[in-house]
């Protein structure tokens, strides 16, 4: 009998169904790989299984019984340990303090007071066990990434975890740390607890799994043992997806005139010598995995975040000053991934959001009111252009609006004040398909009249649709570049997860499109 | 990475720097300052602000404010100087008490409960408070019998009483902020709530309970402050909240949670007082007072935010590992 067995798990998202019945099992003392592209569904099993997420249909059976989740808590006391991405440790706290959070050993086993020699010997057993020689009482905010999860492991280990799930952790571990972390894994599955490990790395993935997984739109692809999976077979069973008919036809070709150039940006830990070319005419397009610095690219492009070295010119000038007040000035536009936290005011009219951004252009000359006629007028017909659908395309709320109308208020903000280069981050993310046409039809509108896109996209047969190049980014730096007719999502995919590689550096960017 | 380290080291050290400025600069001015005589006056004068300031303390830790507990003092006071006029202190404080911690409660139905914001609810209820302070008053001052005023030069074992309460409150802030699984969940909660939550603490639970230990404290130092004042006109305890918040911080109390302890705004309540007591030994210009107390309120404000800049940016996840420190 499998430790844990998962049958037909589905779940749906606001009446969209994003998991379509996924299974699969795992036994003692195995480390089961799952692997899947972002948006696979990885994340929305793991989150039911640990009791993140409630499902909503399927089965899950824990050594034989019936497991139901109702919280975290429960998934604890099952014996199911999430450890996630971003770890849930207290910085202001000691080692011990963050092991025993919800269970501090007490004076006399009742008193409203911590034994703390008995906490401290209890963590001292788990701290050496996952190798940490940290004395207990040393504060969490003076620990490596690499040690930290190291402690989050300890703190599965206290409660007798039988099965621990890991989201990727490597992302933000030094190699050496990620090996010391593989490790304690294999030190963990020889005392007979299974782990389910998520990432993107996909040699580490051959490396310590006995089996691996496959998820592609929310259903399991594929899968066996780890010896009959190269990396290949996992790589086409990821992305096996066909291109139909999802994309307008672009209706330009890319000039040889650069409207925005980068060079040699950097900015320790976050992006390394960053060098591309960005042509009138042409939709740039980035790939990589979450975490592979595209929007903390796009933020300092626009002047958001700082750098250390490296210069950005629009137009063949270089801003000296980049803030996003400059950076409009020289024609920026900049869409962030966060719609509705960054992107627009929820609560305000669709006139007042689109207005946003060009306020002091429709200002009267002396007193400097806002002229609400002109501006109406000047609302009416840039809606009118991105095909704004809204009960009243005026003063309607923003918050009253779908995804994909929201998005195109977006835009619109941006087309009020006729910018030369689009900074657009996941700008369909969220948004159903017809929608999703209607935003890439106004990209080739935006290019067709001279302007440069720049688009960062988590969904791969976007970008090869839309975009005349693709550079990939991985690890902060450019990791490759394609051209339309060399696309091929294995290659990017490929591209996007190999771990370290030697920089390759997109030198005559400007020879190839020209 | 060193020089980042250093900077904080410093700026976690600038309360004490700014300590030992006052008393040189006080000590040379006036012989009479540096007298251990003065010294137990100031521990007496700062007591009811470091009362509060712990029961501040609990509730900033968790990322929220309190700015009712000035109006608590006044209106517990009230209600013991109409009410309980007779009663002895041992029956008097924990009734004070109770005044305070059920406004808490009242404070953490709004704040935990309906989710406003803590500085909204309790600047509401300053309003409130105070409000039905004066009414119960009817505006007039209050006076206090002898069980009450003689507190005042009362000693235990040579110790004046409101050091000794004081440093009651102290120790059992203390034990239970650093030796009770409740008092390191509130560091937890403080630090990050959806973390503490996903870890399986009552955060609600929490939150409720530093709002009604504030109010209780705030029900202490009322009494504790009316032993030395004698009277509660309209305007007692006006604007204590702000002299508690600015103990807190000055102590190294984060207003932005998780940070600091009861020891911190002690020695911040201490050197507030202490700062006022040098102005009045040296004859400064009263109408300089607000101006001095100010300033070291801003300075501790401004260490703070600094500091938490600078962990902020210590803590942003690295998408690249440099493999040598650029």
């Amino acid at each position: 009998m499998a430790l844990l067995e998962c049958e037909n798990l589905r779940k749906s998202f606001f009446g969209v169904e994003v998991l379509h019945g996924v299974s699969f099992s795992l036994d003692r003392g195995r480390v089961l790989g799952l692997v899947g592209e972002n948006g696979s569904g990885k994340s929305t099993t793991m989150n039911i299984l640990g009791g993140v997420l409630p499902r909503d249909g399927g089965r899950i059976r824990l050594e034989g019984a019936d497991y139901d989740p109702r919280g975290p808590k429960d998934a604890l006391a099952g014996g199911i340990a999430f450890i996630h991405q971003e770890l849930n440790l207290f910085e202001n706290l000691s080692i011990e303090e963050n092991l025993f959070i919800t269970g501090f050993p007490r004076l006399g086993g009742a008193l409203p007071f911590i034994n703390r020699g008995r906490m401290r010997r209890r963590a001292r057993e788990l701290l050496e066990q996952v190798d940490i020689r940290h004395p207990p009482g040393t504060p969490v905010g003076s620990l490596s990434q690499g040690e930290r999860q190291l402690v989050e492991i300890a703190k599965a280990l206290s409660v007798d975890a039988k099965v621990i799930i890991f989201d990727e952790p490597t992302t933000s571990l030094t190699r050496r740390e990620a090996d010391r972390l593989f490790g304690i894994i294999e030190r963990l599955r020889r005392r007979g607890i299974a782990m389910i490990y998520i990432s993107h790395v996909l040699a580490d993935v051959t490396r310590i799994c006995d089996d691996i997984t496959v998820l592609r739109d929310g259903a399991v692809v594929g899968g066996g043992p780890a010896a009959q999976m190269p990396t290949e077979r996992m790589i086409s069973l990821m992305v096996g997806r066909t291109l139909d008919q999802l994309f307008p036809e672009r209706t330009c070709t890319p000039t040889a005139t650069p409207v925005l150039e980068v060079r040699g940006v950097s900015q320790p830990g976050v992006v390394h010598e960053i060098d591309l070319t960005l042509h009138a005419g042409e939709v740039l397009g980035i790939a990589g995995l979450m975490g592979a610095g595209r929007s903390e690219l796009a933020r300092i492009l626009f002047g958001l975040d700082s750098f250390h070295s490296g210069s950005i010119a629009v137009d063949g000038t270089v801003i000296e000053n980049p803030n996003p007040r400059t950076c409009m000035e020289h024609g920026m536009a900049f869409l962030t991934e966060d719609r509705r936290g960054e992107g627009l005011m929820m609560h305000a009219t669709i006139t007042d959001n689109i207005a946003l951004a060009s306020l002091d252009e429709y200002a009267s000359p002396w007193a400097r009111f806002i002229e609400r006629t002109r501006l109406g007028d000047e609302v009416g017909r840039i809606g009118q252009k991105v095909r704004l659908r809204a009960a009243d395309p005026v003063a309607a709320l923003a918050r009253s609006l779908s995804g994909g109308n929201q998005q195109k208020v977006v835009l619109a903000k941006w087309l009020l004040r006729n910018p030369k280069v689009f900074i657009l981050d996941e700008p369909t993310r969220g948004i159903d398909v017809g929608a999703k046409f209607e935003i890439y039809k106004i990209i080739d509108t935006l290019v067709a009249g001279g302007a440069g896109v720049l688009m960062i996209s988590s969904e791969m047969e976007e970008l090869m649709g839309l975009c005349d190049r693709i550079l990939v980014m991985n690890h902060g730096e450019i990791q490759a570049e394609y051209s339309r007719g060399e696309f091929d999502s294995g290659r990017i995919l490929e591209a996007a997860m190999k771990r370290k590689a030697s920089v390759a550096t997109p030198g005559a960017i400007a020879e190839k499109v020209a | 990475m060193n020089t980042v380290r250093l900077r904080l080291a410093l700026l976690r050290n600038a309360p004490v720097a700014l300590f030992i400025v006052v008393l040189a600069v006080f000590g040379s001015l006036s012989d009479r300052f540096l007298d251990v005589q003065n010294f137990t006056n100031i521990l007496i004068q700062a007591s009811h602000i470091a009362i509060l300031g712990i029961g501040m303390t609990f509730v900033l830790l968790t990322a929220g404010i309190d700015l009712s507990v000035g109006a608590v003092m006044y209106l517990s006071v009230a209600l013991l100087g109409i009410y309980l006029a007779d009663a002895s202190p041992i029956l008097a404080v924990p009734a004070m008490m109770a005044v305070g911690a059920l406004f808490g409660l009242v404070n953490a139905f709004f704040v935990v409960r309906l989710r406003v914001a803590a500085f909204i609810v309790t600047l509401a209820t300053l309003f409130i408070g105070r409000g039905l302070a004066l009414w119960v008053t009817e505006t007039r001052m209050v006076f206090y019998k002898d069980q009450v005023l003689s507190l005042a030069r009362a000693e235990f074992l040579g110790v004046p009483w409101a050091i000794w309460v004081f440093a009651i409150v102290f120790a059992v802030a203390w034990i239970v902020l650093n030796h009770t699984p409740f008092g390191r969940q509130v560091y937890a909660v403080g630090e990050n709530p959806d973390a503490a939550a996903k870890a399986g603490i009552n955060v609600p639970l929490v939150l409720t309970t530093v709002y009604a230990m504030s109010g209780a404290c705030a029900g202490i130092a009322g009494f504790v402050s009316i032993t030395q004042v004698g009277a509660a006109a309209s305007s007692f305890a006006m604007e204590k909240e702000f002299a508690a918040v600015a103990a807190s911080v000055l102590g190294g109390v984060s207003l932005f949670g998780g940070r600091g302890g009861v020891a911190g705004t002690v020695f911040g309540a201490v050197l507030i007082q202490t700062v006022q007591n040098g102005l009045v030994i040296v004859n400064a210009d009263p109408y300089i007072y607000p101006l001095v107390t100010s300033s070291i309120i801003f300075v501790a404000v401004f260490v703070d935010s600094q500091r938490s800049r600078i962990l902020e940016r210590l803590g942003r996840r690295r998408i690249r590992i440099e493999e040598r420190p650029v």
